[in-house]
Parts: structure tokens; sequence; C-alpha cells
């Protein structure tokens, strides 16, 4: 067993440790020998086996909840295995800690990254091995030392500028290099593209050829197959916290791994009938949002949302999205430009979140645990979030709790919402059911518009296919729908128009019949073209 | 990474509230002992004092009544997101217009009085609530540094007040004159005796049920209605709170409005209802006692009572001990008092997880037994 305490590294960390890749001898990089881990009841893992050789870039892919992040996050010694081994170049290590993988030579890059924003990539790096108290001394060898590797593999970013001001593509190169100068011969990505555009993707596959023609291991995390295709030299599938599959990339396809990855052959593409929009239920005009340090991050935004529509709204994560989307739910105040639904003026009014609901504008947020739902609360509880106040659910001041259970019990049954179990608290159903009941609550208040952010993020396969064929639904009963989605491919199956973010500003609009992944993708990096017809 | 269980409700509101009071004692017993005095003398004489007889309990349920009261004040405040530390200056304003009241109109009829300083108490502690709740919401000053403050404010006021003021002519001591004969809470067992049961005397007084039904009413307010769900979202995810439409501004008044006027309810215990004057200090730190009752308690109405009489009990059994016991003087009660606060009050989760690998490990061992 792989107890979270003991003496967890071999070899005490040092910065001026062994040269890279002197380290052990025989054996692959990583090998992973029977990892189990348990949630409750649930398994996250079970029984993993696999092995990453040097000098490859090894795909691990899954869908949400397959268990991918659990399995690095053991790797990484954020979590410990209830059993397994876990063996580096040959050699069994525990890893309790982050600490002790890093002394083992594993390095992981993740989503969100772990940097002080106000410190320069110089300080980032030596962050926790400064070498010393006099900090100048370790700072001047780190400088060096990183110039060096940042000439090595290609990883050219400005070391003296504090990351705050770094674009997160170089973020990311920050994030890598902090990796290699604690001398990682290991190195996790996970979901590395969630956050970048096309071109830094592109760019950053360069950087993992580099690291494999090093000899390092690489193991990219990841949902995007094409990814997977492009870069990778062997891939393991997870599902339902199990290994399915393993295959040499090149004697594999995209249908392939996708198959093994749902459990399933994939269905054919999502059936819409035409569409045929009606009047304007929604009309932004040169709409700007600015955040609260003052930063202008949605700037002359104006579209049209009509009834019987899906518009998809794409745009890599941060260019606006989220702002634009909570000034149109009321939630973040516009600092220039108006919204009107259904021919009323919402900014200059200072409509709020809860007129704009009475005024029929439902919102399925972005940030569904940050937002959409109360943790701590009921699935009962939570499907009342935002309508507590209206007369049905109410006498008086007095909440009407079997009105209000009744009605989420009917919800569940509508929605498909499993368990059907109104008293139970809503974060022990899964990500999919949440939104589930997240959808079937904004579409009780019979709303004309509907918002949508991220309507498929955290959620599995089964539980997407249902909320996509829901969204068309109501878009034939005449809804018009707003959906933000950093997935490209969930906007090309769902939208009927598609307008493309960035920077805070719509660069690009055209129908679903028209679009390209190309010029959508050139949209998205912000390469403008002849933009908005 | 996220704390990914919780604990079972029997275990989250029996059990490891039991196991902390049982560290806290343990802890007690090993200052008592380290002082010469056995502690399973100090521990009988301790819940003797405090239980063992009808005086005693008497005593104790008249301290719990004011704790009902300051930790209704607390949790109302924390089940919306906010730390109200100003309790005791709340009660202790809310006590001045129960005292101002009382003082006024002490000769009139009981059932005019008692309701009129019960508004009074209840405003008074409102309003000194409302101040710094006002300031967070339309200033952004945090709660948590000007409830503080507050509490000096209060003692400053009412110690001028009663210096300058309210002193009864004729005499060094800052106190006020005693009410009127109108203005006295029934003693409960004048009450009991009054319907044929013997009870011997003591400071309890009919406050206690009011303070029993001010649970009732808090239970009501916060899991019941529109405004104490509004509460409980932004408490627990402001972002939501937004969300939902729930303006952060309302939600801060609105409960820390109501924090306050429990507040006040002290006064109607501890000064009509056993001072019966108004007098330098009268919360005696009934208000930060209350915040280790409401920890205690799991910010539950029933949960709070329950913490209520028992601090109660620790401080009447303590009374008790002191005097019992010679090598344990006031100070020392103080100090036993003081652990248990501090482990089952401010300490209150440090064996959740403990108890939670525990549970866990006995499951897996019942499962792999019967499987």
């Amino acid at each position: 067993m792989n107890g979270s305490g003991g003496s967890a590294t071999e070899r005490g960390f040092s910065a001026s440790a062994v040269p890279a890749g002197a380290r052990g001898a025989s054996g692959p990089a990583l090998e992973l020998r029977g990892i189990e881990k348990r949630f409750g009841t649930v398994y996250a893992n079970r029984a993993i086996s696999m092995v990453v050789e040097r000098g490859s870039v090894h795909g691990l892919i899954g869908e949400n909840g397959a268990g991918k992040s659990t399995l690095m996050n053991i790797v990484y010694g954020f979590q410990s295995a209830d059993a397994g081994e876990i063996l580096v170049n040959g050699r069994a290590v525990v890893i309790g800690a982050p600490e002790a993988a890093i002394a083992a030579g594993i390095g992981m890059v993740h989503q969100h990254f772990m940097l002080v924003e106000t410190f320069t990539a110089v300080e980032n790096a030596v962050l926790g091995v400064e070498g010393g108290l006099q900090l100048a001394g370790g700072l001047a060898r780190a400088r060096r030392e990183l110039a060096r590797l940042a000439g090595e593999y290609g990883l050219e970013v400005p070391l003296a500028t504090p990351v705050a001001e770094l674009t997160v593509g170089l973020r990311q190169r920050v994030e890598i290099l902090k990796a290699l100068y604690r001398r990682a011969d290991i190195l996790i990505l996970d979901e590395p593209t969630a956050v970048l555009t096309p071109g830094e993707a592109t760019a950053l596959f360069g950087i993992l050829r580099r690291l494999r023609s090093e000899g390092k291991a690489v193991i990219l995390v990841t949902h995007k197959l094409r990814e997977i295709m492009a870069i990778t030299d062997r891939v393991t599938v997870m599902r339902q916290g199990a290994i399915v599959g393993e295959f040499v990339t090149r004697e594999t396809s995209v249908g392939a791994l996708a198959e093994k990855m749902m459990g399933r052959a994939v269905g054919g593409p999502l059936e819409k009938p035409p569409v045929q929009p009606g009047g304007t239920r929604l009309a932004v005009r040169d709409l700007e949002v600015r955040d609260g340090q003052g930063v202008v991050r949605v700037r002359r935004v104006s579209f049209d949302l009509r009834a019987g529509e899906i518009v998809g709204l794409a745009g890599v994560s941060g260019n606006g999205q989220t702002e634009l989307l909570g000034a149109l739910a009321g939630m973040l105040a516009p600092s220039k430009g108006t919204i009107s639904l259904g021919g009323r003026e919402l900014v200059a009014a200072k409509v709020g979140p809860r007129e704009r609901r009475r005024l029929g504008l439902a919102h399925v947020p972005e940030d569904r645990l940050g937002m959409g739902v109360v943790a701590g609360f009921s699935a009962a509880a939570n499907a009342i979030l935002g309508y507590h106040d209206r007369p049905r659910y109410t006498r008086g001041p007095l909440l009407r709790m079997a009105v209000i259970r009744e009605e989420c019990i009917q919800k569940m049954a509508v929605h498909d919402v499993r368990p059907a179990a109104p008293d139970l608290r809503i974060t022990a159903f899964s990500g999919g059911n949440q939104q589930k009941l997240v959808l079937a609550r904004e579409m009780d208040g019979e709303p004309s518009v509907l918002l949508v952010g991220q309507p498929t993020r955290g959620v599995d396969i089964g539980a997407i296919e249902f909320i996509h064929r829901r969204l068309v639904a109501l878009r034939d009963a005449g809804k018009a729908i707003l959906v933000v989605s950093v997935e490209l491919e969930e906007i090309l199956g769902l939208a009927d128009r598609i307008l493309v973010m960035n920077g805070g500003e719509i660069v690009g609009e055209v129908a679903r019949g028209e679009a390209t992944e190309a010029q959508l993708g050139l949209w998205m990096a912000g390469v403008s073209g002849e933009g908005r017809g | 990474m996220s704390r990914s269980s919780a604990l079972p409700r029997w275990a989250e509101w029996g059990l490891l509230p039991l196991i902390n009071l049982g560290v806290a004692l343990a802890l007690a017993g090993g200052v008592v002992a380290v002082l010469g005095e056995s502690p399973w003398v100090a521990v009988k004489l301790l819940v003797a004092g405090a239980f063992g007889s009808q005086e005693g309990i008497g005593y104790t349920l008249y301290y719990a009544t004011n704790f009902i009261f300051t930790g209704l004040a607390v949790a109302v405040a924390y089940q919306a997101g906010l730390f109200n530390i100003g309790v005791e200056g709340q009660a202790y304003v809310g006590g001045l217009g129960v005292g101002l009241v009382a003082l006024e109109w002490g000769e009139a009829h009981p059932l005019l009085v008692l309701p009129l300083a019960m508004l009074a108490g209840a405003l008074g502690g409102a309003a000194w609530a409302w101040l710094p709740a006002w300031l967070q919401a339309r200033r952004g000053s945090h709660i948590v540094i000007t409830t503080i403050m507050f509490n000096f404010l209060a003692s400053a006021l009412v110690t001028y007040l009663l210096v300058n003021v309210l002193i009864k002519p004729g005499q060094q001591s800052p106190e006020t004159r005693e009410f009127g004969p109108g203005a006295m809470m029934p003693a409960m067992h004048e009450v009991l005796g009054a319907g044929g049961i013997a009870f011997a005397a003591s400071p309890w007084n009919i406050a206690f049920g009011l303070a029993l039904m001010a649970a009732v009413a808090v239970w009501v307010l916060i899991w019941r209605t529109r405004w104490g769900y509004a509460w409980r979202v932004a408490g627990e995810n402001p972002t939501a709170a937004i969300y939902a439409g729930i303006a952060p501004a309302r939600v801060i008044i609105g409960s820390m409005v109501i924090s306050g006027a429990l507040a006040g309810g002290l006064g109607l215990n501890e000064l009509l209802g056993s001072q019966h004057r108004i007098l330098i200090d009268f919360p005696g730190g009934a208000g930060f006692v209350g915040i280790a009752v409401a920890l205690m308690g799991r910010n539950h109405p029933a949960g709070i009572v329950a913490a209520a009489v028992l601090f109660g009990g620790l401080y009447q059994g303590g009374a008790q001990l002191s005097f019992d016991l010679p090598r344990i003087n006031r100070d020392m009660v103080v100090v036993i008092q003081g652990l248990v606060i501090l482990i089952c009050g401010a300490l209150g989760d440090i064996f959740h997880a403990p108890l939670l690998a525990m549970l866990h490990f006995w499951g897996r061992a019942r499962r792999s037994a019967t499987g």
C-alpha cells in the first residue's frame, strides 16, 4: 500500500543534483502498476498499469470523469493511491507529496497555472528552490540556467517581466521552464491547449517535439482526439476509472479512439431541422464591459438573438465571453452600450438578474459549482435558486417545502436527472446530472431567451448528447439561445450562426453552413480576415 | 482535494461535540491536577453544582438564557456568511434600551412594560448591528473589524451614560436606581409556585422561555422562509447569490439587524430578570461566549440551546468549584471555561478529519467482514 506519509524521497532535492538524463539507469521513464483509488464506493482508478517510455509523447485520453486527473494527481503526489506502485526509471518510488514527485524527476503543468502573477519568470522558477538565504545568488544562477533551457528547447519567454503581463501561451512556457528547472525528466501536461489559440497550440507541439528528442518523457492529458493524433507516439484510453485500450498512435484512428473512449460506436452528428428564425428577442448594441480593475474586457459588441435560433459564441477561454455573459445576465454593469430584451432596454434601467429572469431571460452559467448551484444545498433547494421568491414556491415569507420538493421530482423525471433524489446534496450528483438540473430549473420559468455557458463542461458523454438534444428541442420550440463554448466542435454541432470573440471583440460572424474550422481558428487567434459582413 | 465527504449527521451533531467536550474536560482535569486537586472530585463538584440541585439548575438555566440569545445572534449572521463579533456590544446597547423603558415606565402594568422593553431591547441591538452592516454593505468596511470596534463604542457609550446621566443620585458606583415593580421578569420559581410546583429560588426567569421561542423562530426564519434561503445562499456562495438576483447589501443588513435584535434579548434576562437596574458591563462577556456556543451548536438553534445549557452549567458549576476547592480560585475557573471554549468553539473542527478517517476505516472493515 502506498501510504500518504512515510519517507517520500529516495534522493533529497537539491538544485545542483545529478545532471538531467543521468538519473537511474534502466527501465522505462515511468511505470504504474495496479494503481487503485476509491472515493467512497466509486472507483476513480481501478487496476491502472501503464508504461511511459523515455523520449516519447504519451497521450492519456478519456471523457470527463474517466479518472485521468485522479491518476495524474496520484503520480504528482496530490493524492495518494489506495494500492499500487509507481516506478521511475525502473525503481519503485513512494510519492506522498509533490515534493517527492519533483525529487523523482516528475514535473506537472496544470490546466490552471500555478504561478505567482506579480513575480517574473525567474522568480517563479526559483520559488521553493531558492538555494540559500541570499536570494540574489540563486536568482542569478536561475537566470543563467533558464536562459540555457529556453535556448535548448525553444521556450523563449521574457524572463524579467512579471508573469501577469505575459500572454497565456507564454505563461504556459514559464510553467514548462519551471518544471525543467526542477530537473523534470517526466513532464505531465493537463489539458494544455484548453486555454490556447490554435496557433499557440501548434507552437506548444513544437516544444513538445523538442522535449521528446532530448529524451524527456511527456504525458499529454487531453480529451481532444486530434491532438493525440497530431503529437503522441502512444496513447492510453481511460473510461470509468479503468484503462480500456492502449495503442501505438499511428496504427489507430480518431474513430477507433473515440469508440474506445465512449464505450460504444459514436453517434452521428446532431440532427437538426433547418433553422427558422423569428423576431429578435435580445438585441445587444455597442456593449462595453470593464472588470473590477477597470480593464476593458468586452468592447463594441453588437448582435441580435432571434427566436428559434441557436447562436454559438466561439473563442479561446478568457477573451471576454465570461464578462459578456455576466453583463447579459445582469451580474455585471456594462460601462457602455445597450441590451434590450423583447424590446425593453435593460442597461440604463439597471434591471438586475432577478428582474431579467422575470422578463424571460434564463441563464445556465459557465461555472456551475462556482455560480450555478450552492454546494451545501440539496437538489431541491438548488432547483429553486433564483426563483425562490416566485409565488408558487412561497406563502407569505414562508417557503412551501412540499411544493418545492414535488416540483424537483418532476424536473428530475423530465430531464432524466439521476438519482431522482431531491433531498440529496447537489454535490453528490455527477456533473452531467447537476447540469441537467440547472437546465431544468432555468427552463422552468418559461423563458424566451436562454444564455448557456459551457453547456457540457465537466459533463459525461451520455449527458452531453441529452443536453444537446434538449437545446435543439428548445430552439425548435421558439426559444432564442446563446451558447458560449470553448469547444469548437460543440459550437459547430449546435449553432445555426457562429460569432467568434477575440480580445473582447466579436471578430467574426458566419452562418453555420458557411463556417470552416480553418476560418474560425484564424478568428479565434485574432488574425482578422474580412470579419463581419 | 476538496473535502470529499461530510460526516454523517449523528457524528457531526452528536459524536464530534462530545469528543470535543471530553478532550476539553481532560485538559481542564490536567490543570486541576497540577494545582493539586483531584480532577475526579472537581468534575463531580462541577456537575453537582450545575445540575445537582434545584437552585443549581435554576442558575444554570439563567446563565444559559443569555447564551441562547447571544448564540442565536452569532448564528443568524453566520448563516448569511457574516462573522458578527459585536454581539457583546449589541447586547449592551439593546440592554440599555430595555433598561431605559424599565426606568421610565417601571410603575406601569407588566403586560405593558415587558413587551415595550422587549421591543426596545431588539431595536437597540438591531441599531447597533445596523451601523456596521450598513458600513459593509455600502462602504465596504469589513464587518469583523467594525463590530469589534462597536463593542468598545458601546462600552464607552453606556459607561458615559451611567456615570454622567443615569447614575442614581447620591451614590458612588455607576448604577441606576432600581426598576419599578412592573419591569421585573417573573422568576420561574414564582411562576412554577403559582402553578403548585415548588422550586428553589433562583434568577431563572421567563426570559428563558422567550429564548426558547426565539430559537424556534430562528429555525423557521433560516430554514423555512425565502429570506433565510437568500441569506444561506449568500453565506454559502456569494457568487451564486448574485447570479440568483439576491442583493448582497440586503442580505448583510437584514441578517445583521435580526442578529442584533436577538442580542438585545440578553437585557431581558439579565436586567429585568436578575439585576433590576442598569450597571456597568452587565453582558459580562456573554456576547463572546455566544460565539463559542454557536460554533459548538453548529449554528443550528437546537445545537445552540444544548450548547448554551452546557456553558450555563459550566458557569454555575465553576462558581461552585471555586467555592468548595480552596486551591481553585475564580481565575482558575475562567481558565477551565476558556479551555472548553477553545476546544469546543474555536477548534471545534480539529477532530473532524480524524473522525472521518476512523468512520471510513470502520466502514471498510465492516464491509470486508461481511462481504
